[in-house]
């Protein structure tokens, strides 16, 4: 009797236990058809997390402030934050991660090529969706990334340009100086190209790499100072990343090399790099970008509030790639409204054409080859870290994912619009897509 | 072009003074009458300096720059190096101008005309007077001249050596008239050399090959580079250079400046390699006491660097007035942390891993790892920028052809220090003593009383703390951030092993020689082969002697 009572009294209980799983479970479902997940794929520790940790603060910003003004079709986003931990191999497991378990339906991050490489396969064999918010050395363009950040085009060769006309100094002799992987020698491959379709003779070119976080610098220093003394304006144009550019600009400086005689221009030094330097000995040098914190534009003023309020930090700055973020950001976000789905297919092709307001003042529109139209900025570095705008184009210049300067990419053509083409690498002599997107 | 500048230079200076003439006659042309000489040039000098914040063109900008400074305006040097430094701003607000200097809360600024102080302005109530390189090379040349009239001679030299690399004819006057009055044998070298670069841009061929002939034995790059730009061709195979006798002659001096300039090379090359090699000297010597002397393969070694980095950067930052002497303060202060936090870590892990070489190396791993990430939470992933005190930065310049830079001489000079204190502790010291009686026969040394468990936290401590002081000189050449340790602790690796193991001059020969021979290798195969070569070069000496250069003899106990 007593057992039996006992029984029914279990049964009863587990029936409500039960009921009550169901009901919890059915809600859970219920919040998570009430969200849309974005994934951040941003490194937050390791040798990366001194720049990426930035873009993912950017991109929770952004995400805070859509949900402020009531979320996107109606739902909450919803921000899915992963560690990579600057493992390259562990890009591509932690967008497997996202896309299966996580079932996101945007990914923002990535900042070295290797990483986004890395990622590539998973996201075309699962479809899905990558904003790609750094400058990158194009030869490249994937169905399911989208690259707001600048192409060959769109930083390197304008700055060239700048540096040859008279305000830039008519440089006539140039150091290509960069750190050994792929960005700087592909970009270096097609400066070189340009430089020489410009009538730059062989040995008015000096090319030379060094290894990742290079630390003494006195012998290619001395070896540039002894190039520019030909008799011809030389200048250096660096692709040398990250940390190796303190000893580099405090060697030049040393050595009496000044911004006057020989002016660097960089391409992977922004304000967030330099708030980790002692700026003395890089005052003017220059640097190329699409966005400077500087810029004159109240969108820009607006955002570097923003962005100071939700960080809580008066002393921190605004750069380029967060600037990439942003408008990427918010060109999926109106993608989607006009989609009115966040399925990776109708998104993709509600985003080409779509123009935002970019932070310089101008509009950035989608091209059809997923890359973006931007200004180029040249800027001089300030003693407080911060950059002086000495040159800009007249007109935004579009990205192009193949360069025009190295016979084998001229003549592949990107587009994702065009029903007789849909492909990132169409062959314009054979008519036809060879399949190898990156 | 010249033509060109001469002509809007006057065109200029016309509308300037129609500008300065006629605006008061239009606004107070009653007071003006009245007015005293004094006030009138207060209000010309109001108005000219004012135009630096209307004039946007950089041509214009030159002008402006070359009438205040021939002008006998009172504020003009100031002004002229306050634009220089990127002092000058002006208000938005009253469009005044003003010298300001950013502090915490924004900028402290004073009004240049009026003198007065207008205290602390935000950062956005003022803009900056932008300067770009072609703007500093001519305020570069117009200070220079001014300062030529400075009682200081070393104030003049440097006037002069800067006259010497922005050469203008404007300037040939002032240079004549130094050279007259000048008494210093340097700073006359210096204003010849400075005449000859304006001369050669003269229209008189005796004057041009007076002026080649006086750079022979120079070995200046300026004026390198001005005789090499002679030779240069135009696309049609001409030379630029008309004259053939100018250029020949310049030709001539050109060769022997180079061949005297190669022989300078080398001695820089050497002198490359040897503050290389001091550098891997002070990264290897803390390693040579814990991993050589003590047998600890201490993965965590270059994160005890990085903690002397960081200390170097703290210190900073408690004594932002005294930048020059916080290296100083920064040496011990970095040599006790480092060193305290060595013997948490012994204390605390290593000792109960001794004899278990594999196990100390993944431990110390992951204290390394432990170690960055908490630099990471404390003081943000991002790089700290340390800043270079005054007497460790430029260089001493021997001639035109080699300079040596300060911070790589007092490196030099540093590391000999901190190895020859290293070698007396351990030898001349009863520390010392017990330090090497308990890594040579622990059994031994604890039967005879000593307490090796002390004595191996505090060689421990001491491997450590002169990691930490090798951080303080790190912080002066790379970054401080959380990876500074990892970019040296192979390098240092790499020092010990090759040196012998054990053996602190072994250390001493290896890191100099690693040094000059990748500093000798590297302007034939480049930085990264050079490594490799450096590298490959370590393996095969290895193989052939085991126990590297000067491997310890004696009765030591193996294990």
């Amino acid at each position: 009797m007593k057992t039996k009572s006992s029984i029914k009294a279990f049964a009863k209980h587990s029936s409500i236990v039960l009921a009550a799983a169901t009901l919890s479970l059915s809600a859970s479902i219920a919040q998570a058809a009430d969200t849309i997940k974005v994934g951040v794929l941003h490194s937050l520790s390791g040798t990366m997390a001194i720049s990426e940790t930035t873009l993912k603060d950017t991109v929770l910003m952004l995400i805070d402030e859509q949900n402020k003004k009531g979320g996107l079709l109606g739902k909450k986003l919803e921000a899915v934050v992963v560690d990579p931990a600057s493992n390259w191999p562990l890009f591509a497991e932690k967008t497997k991660e996202l896309l299966e378990k996580d079932k996101v339906d945007v990914i923002f991050g990535c900042w070295t090529s290797v990483s986004r490489k890395s990622v590539l396969p998973v996201i075309e064999e699962l479809n899905g969706l990558l904003f790609y918010p750094v400058q990158y050395e194009g030869e490249e363009s994937s169905k399911n990334v989208f690259y707001t950040g600048a192409a060959p085009n769109q930083q390197a060769i304008p700055a060239v340009d700048y540096l040859m006309s008279e305000g830039g100094g008519s440089v006539k002799r140039w150091v290509l100086a960069g750190t050994d992987y792929v960005y700087p020698r592909t970009t270096n491959k097609i400066l070189e190209a340009y430089l020489k379709s410009k009538g730059v003779a062989e040995k008015d070119i000096m090319i030379n790499y060094t290894p990742f976080g290079h630390s003494d610098w006195q012998t290619i220093v001395s070896d540039i100072k002894k190039f520019g003394s030909q008799g011809k304006k030389t200048a250096v144009v660096s692709t040398i990343n990250g940390d190796a550019n303190v000893p580099f600009y405090k060697e030049l400086a040393n050595q009496g090399l000044s911004a006057e005689d020989i002016p660097v221009v960089a391409f992977s030094v922004g304000e967030e790099e330099l708030s980790g330097f002692d700026t003395g000995p890089l005052v003017g040098h220059l640097a190329a970008w699409n966005y400077f914190m500087s810029a004159d534009a109240e969108a820009n003023d607006a955002f570097i509030d923003k962005w100071l309020a939700y960080i809580g930090d008066p002393k921190r700055v605004t750069n380029d790639p967060m600037e990439a973020t942003y408008i990427g950001f918010n060109m999926w976000v109106k993608a989607v409204e006009k989609a009115k789905t966040t399925k990776v297919d109708k998104v993709h092709d509600a985003l080409i054409g779509i123009s935002v307001p970019n932070l310089t003042g101008g509009v950035a529109t989608m091209l059809p080859n997923h890359h973006l139209t931007k200004p180029v900025l040249i800027g001089e570095i300030q003693e407080n870290g911060q950059f002086d705008i000495v040159w800009q184009t007249e007109a935004a210049v579009p990205g192009d994912a193949w360069t025009d300067f190295l016979p084998e990419s001229a003549k592949l053509e990107a587009d994702w619009q065009n029903p007789k083409i849909m492909c990132g690498n169409y062959n314009t002599e054979t008519k036809k897509c060879s399949g190898q997107n990156y | 072009m010249k033509l060109n500048h001469t002509y809007t230079y006057s065109v200029f200076r016309f509308l300037l003074l129609c500008l300065v003439i006629c605006l008061p006659m239009q606004s107070t042309a009653a007071p003006i009458a009245t007015a005293s000489q004094n006030e009138l040039r207060d209000k010309d000098a109001s108005l000219l300096l004012n135009e630096l914040i209307t004039v946007k063109s950089t041509s214009d900008k030159v002008n402006l720059i070359n009438l205040i400074a021939s002008s006998d305006l009172s504020q003009r040097v100031a002004v002229l190096e306050a634009l220089q430094a990127g002092d000058l701003y002006y208000t938005k607000k009253g469009r005044q101008l003003v010298y300001a200097h950013s502090n915490a809360d924004g900028y402290s600024a004073v009004a240049v005309i009026s003198g007065e102080d207008l205290g602390v302005v935000g950062s956005r109530a003022v803009r900056k007077i932008s300067i770009n390189n072609e703007l500093r090379t001519v305020l570069r040349g117009v200070l220079a001249e001014i300062a030529l009239r400075s009682d200081d001679t070393a104030v003049r030299l440097q006037a002069a050596k800067n006259l010497v690399r922005s050469p203008s004819p404007e300037f040939l006057h002032a240079i004549e008239r130094a050279l007259l009055m000048e008494t210093d044998a340097k700073v006359i070298e210096s204003l010849r050399l400075a005449a000859a670069m304006v001369n050669l841009n003269s229209d008189e061929q005796v004057l041009r090959l007076e002026a080649i002939e006086s750079f022979r034995g120079t070995l200046d790059s300026d004026a390198m580079s001005i005789l090499a730009a002679m030779q240069l061709t135009d696309s049609d195979g001409n030379y630029t250079e008309k004259d053939d006798l100018v250029r020949e002659s310049a030709a001539a001096v050109l060769k022997e400046m180079r061949s005297e300039a190669k022989i300078y090379k080398l001695i820089e090359n050497t002198f490359f390699g040897l503050s290389l090699g001091s550098v891997l000297l002070l990264t290897a010597v803390g390693l040579a006491i814990t991993f050589g002397v003590m047998g600890v393969i201490n993965m965590a070694h270059g994160e005890m660097m990085m903690l002397g980095a960081y200390t170097t950067y703290v210190i900073q930052l408690l004594m932002p007035n005294y930048i020059d002497y916080s290296i100083i303060v920064a040496i011990p202060a970095a040599f006790i942390v480092s060193g305290l936090v060595g013997i948490v870590i012994e204390r605390g892990i290593i000792r109960h891993l001794y004899g278990r070489p594999l196990e100390t190396l993944l431990a110390t791993f992951g204290v390394s790892l432990i170690l960055q990430q908490a630099v990471r939470s404390i003081f943000s992933p991002l790089n700290k920028s340390v800043t270079a005190p005054s007497w460790l930065s430029g260089s001493l310049e021997i001639n035109g052809a080699l300079s040596l830079t300060y911070n790589r001489l007092y490196i030099i000079a540093f590391s000999l220090i901190v190895l020859l204190l290293l070698v007396f502790l351990l030898k001349k010291t009863f520390v010392g003593l017990q330090m090497r009686a308990v890594t040579q026969n622990r059994a031994m040394a604890n039967s005879m009383g000593i307490r090796t468990g002390w004595v191996d936290a505090l060689t421990f401590g001491l491997g450590s703390g002169i990691a930490g002081i090798a951080g303080v000189a790190l912080s002066q050449l790379t970054n401080v951030g959380p990876n500074l340790g990892q970019s040296y602790i192979i390098d240092s690796f790499m020092v010990v092993v090759f040196g012998g193991v054990g053996n602190l001059f072994g250390t001493f020969f290896a890191a100099m020689s690693l040094g000059v021979a990748n500093k000798f290798l590297e302007p034939f195969a480049g930085a990264v082969l050079a490594k490799i070569f450096v590298l490959v070069f370590i393996i095969m000496f290895i193989q052939w002697r085991p126990r590297g250069l000067f491997a310890l003899k004696g009765r030591s106990v193996e294990d």
